[in-house]
């Protein structure tokens, strides 16, 4: 009993690992730039496309298709800022997201154009496929293990970026208020655009991570609708909270999908995101601050 | 160059303000009621969603366009008012009553949503719609036996007062009379102090409140009526397709009903029309295009990249959507020499923050 709730904790951690990523991307170019950008669960199945095919076409080993992924979906990021999000700077927030979603179109329609991709379902070959670790009763797939590790080791590096390198700070100082920052020297436009380049590439070490699980086709990109509820729990606009919100989702959504009747599995994140938007509307972690006129 | 001299303050709130807009509405109510004897089957069925997607535009017009509210879920009211119009023709109810019943149970759903809409701003209120949006898609999925689950429901033509209108023609002229009825109602609503105080709201909350605009009030209100529209559209449009499942009333349905009203142009009840007429006519231009497509990509994806490349030019150069392109077009013949080209220009607004509640 024991050993089987500790295995459901794990795939739901798993799990949420990949919603913390994706919710992580969301959050960097929120606290950025105030765009809440709806094409980041496709952002990360174009990455997991450009994984593909680096791994299975050219025959890459998988470090140097993890690094293949996240420079080139780097690139896609920042041509996206300066392409089609800077024009729109400072309209309503409303069309911005309207304009993200157009993004998310593209990406998706582009890639089940590309010869060779297509609208199959693909595998990536991973190291540690169908490796499982007993510990006793319980029965853990490396691969689920080695998703917490990298995004732990991820969480780890992106902290270290932030808090010791000149260009992290210049970027926590832009999030705080954009318009000072302006005043002291940052180029708050080249670091917008270096925001979207890291959330881009983050998201395409989440796709790097879910391919195992969910394999590589065009819709995978759904997924991301559900770092959404993440974000939101996690208190949008926050990065640690992003974290902890898609471990809360993911591991809400293994204890349902098991525990609950059919069907739960799928809405469980966003009865939680509902919920947590009725109570507590700033999230975990989130930040209040009120308008004074 | 026409000038209106205005001598009463009741020429305001005038539905036509000058005899030019009764001549050119009457010549386009003439070429629509004979729509039947110039327009070919095919012709008449696009017509048919026109004007289906124009009841569902000016409902979220009404939410978006002018009280400024975000809604991603949309597709949960259409989804209310189809199944509501499926069931109670399958228990027998004549289409007056079930169509009504359609349209208050879509408002009582949109109330439902409105109400944490209070406390919610932007894109907290974009996701919570969202959410509601599949939690009611799985709610029909699973809901087998009232709905049908997966399987669907099927809708026999309509009925209306013994008359059984199951020709494109009587079915077309059901959609353009309940089309006419829903904008009438919109512009009327609009012309009221209820339409003032949604306008209000929109502009600043902060302002409208300050004068005395109920905002709870008034958001519930146009939450319920925007859902009530859409509910009308949702019926007619289980009527249309004659079969109705949940895949139908997904969120990418919302999102192409958000589409609707951003590229007819925000703010404009025209644009709800112009915006819905493009959506419905776009995929068959794309069909025709595709045979013009490079050899070696394959033809799937492009109705998507098309249509998400067309999302985000239009946002970039157009922002005030198809209706306000013809604004500018029929500004620059009406001052013929002297149109200038920043007579549009929208002030950018880069201090407006929403992370300030």
């Amino acid at each position: 009993m024991l050993s089987q709730v500790l295995q459901l904790l794990v795939a739901g951690v798993s799990q949420g690992c990949v919603y913390a990523l994706v919710a992580l991307g969301f959050v960097l170019i929120y606290k950025a730039t105030e765009t809440v950008n709806f094409a980041q669960g496709d952002v990360m199945m174009l990455g997991a496309f450009f994984a593909l095919t680096a791994s299975v076409m050219m025959g890459w080993p998988y470090w140097a298709t993890i690094l293949f992924a996240v420079a080139v979906m780097a690139v896609v990021g920042m041509l996206t800022e300066r392409l089609v999000l800077r024009p729109v700077l400072g309209h309503p927030s409303f069309t911005v997201v309207m304009i993200t979603i157009g993004v998310g179109y593209v990406m998706r329609g582009v890639v089940t154009m590309m010869p060779g991709w297509g609208t199959d379902t693909y595998q990536i070959p991973t190291p540690y496929i169908d490796q499982v670790w007993k510990v006793g009763a319980v029965i853990l797939p490396v691969q689920q293990l080695m998703v917490i590790v990298l995004t732990a080791g991820l969480c780890v590096v992106l902290y270290m970026f932030f808090r010791f390198t000149r260009i992290g700070v210049a970027m926590q100082a832009t999030s705080q208020n954009q318009l000072a920052a302006y005043y002291m020297g940052i180029p708050v436009r080249r670091v917008n655009m270096l925001i979207w380049g890291i959330s881009a590439g983050v998201a395409a070490f989440a796709g790097i991570l879910l391919a195992p699980s969910t394999f590589v086709h065009s819709n995978m990109g759904f997924i991301g609708l559900k770092a959404f509820p993440a974000a939101v729990v996690g208190g949008f606009g926050s990065v640690p909270g992003s974290i902890v919100g898609g471990l809360i989702i993911g591991v809400v959504e293994a204890l349902a999908g098991f525990y609950l009747a059919e069907g739960f599995k799928d809405v469980a994140a966003y009865v939680v995101v509902l919920i947590v938007l009725l109570v507590w509307p700033s999230g975990i972690f989130g930040e209040t601050v009120r308008k004074k006129v | 160059m026409r000038f209106l001299f205005k001598t009463g303050y009741e020429q305001d709130v005038r539905l036509f303000q000058h005899g030019g807009q009764v001549f050119s509405y009457g010549l386009l109510a003439v070429v629509l009621l004979l729509a039947p004897w110039w327009a070919g089957d095919y012709v008449m069925s696009q017509l048919h969603f026109i004007a289906i997607y124009s009841i569902v535009g000016f409902g979220l017009m009404m939410l978006v366009g002018f009280t400024g509210q975000i809604s991603l879920g949309h597709a949960a009211f259409l989804a209310v008012g189809a199944y509501t119009e499926a069931l109670m023709q399958a228990a027998g109810v004549p289409f007056v009553i079930s169509i009504s019943c359609a349209a208050l149970f879509s408002a009582v759903a949109g109330v439902i949503v409105g109400l944490p809409a209070l406390r919610l701003k932007g894109i907290y209120l974009a996701i919570a719609t969202l959410a509601f949006n599949v939690i009611v898609e799985e709610i029909i999925t699973r809901w087998e036996s009232l709905t049908g689950g997966n399987s669907g429901k099927h809708l026999k033509p309509v009925e209306l007062f013994g008359i059984r209108l199951d020709t494109d023609m009587s079915f077309y002229y059901l959609c353009l009379g309940l089309t006419v009825l829903c904008a009438l109602a919109c512009a009327n609503l609009l012309r009221s102090p209820t339409g003032r105080a949604f306008v209000a709201i929109r502009d600043s909350e902060i302002s409208a409140s300050c004068l005395g605009v109920d905002l709870a009030w008034y958001k519930t209100m146009s939450f319920a009526f925007s859902a009530a529209l859409t509910g009308v559209g949702g019926a007619l449009y289980a009527h249309k397709l004659a079969f109705i499942s949940p895949e139908q009333f997904t969120l990418f349905v919302s999102i192409e009903l958000v589409t609707i009203v951003i590229l007819g142009g925000i703010g404009f009840l025209h644009g709800a029309v112009l915006g819905s007429a493009f959506v419905i006519v776009l995929p068959q231009l794309i069909s025709i295009a595709k045979d013009w497509l490079p050899g070696g990509l394959v033809p799937t994806g492009l109705q998507a990249v098309v249509f998400g490349v067309i999302l985000i030019l239009f946002i970039i150069f157009e922002p005030l959507g198809l209706y306000g392109r013809w604004l500018k077009v029929r500004t620059w013949f009406e001052l013929f020499p002297f149109y200038r080209r920043g007579m549009f220009r929208r002030q950018k607004s880069y201090m407006k923050s929403e992370r300030l509640r």
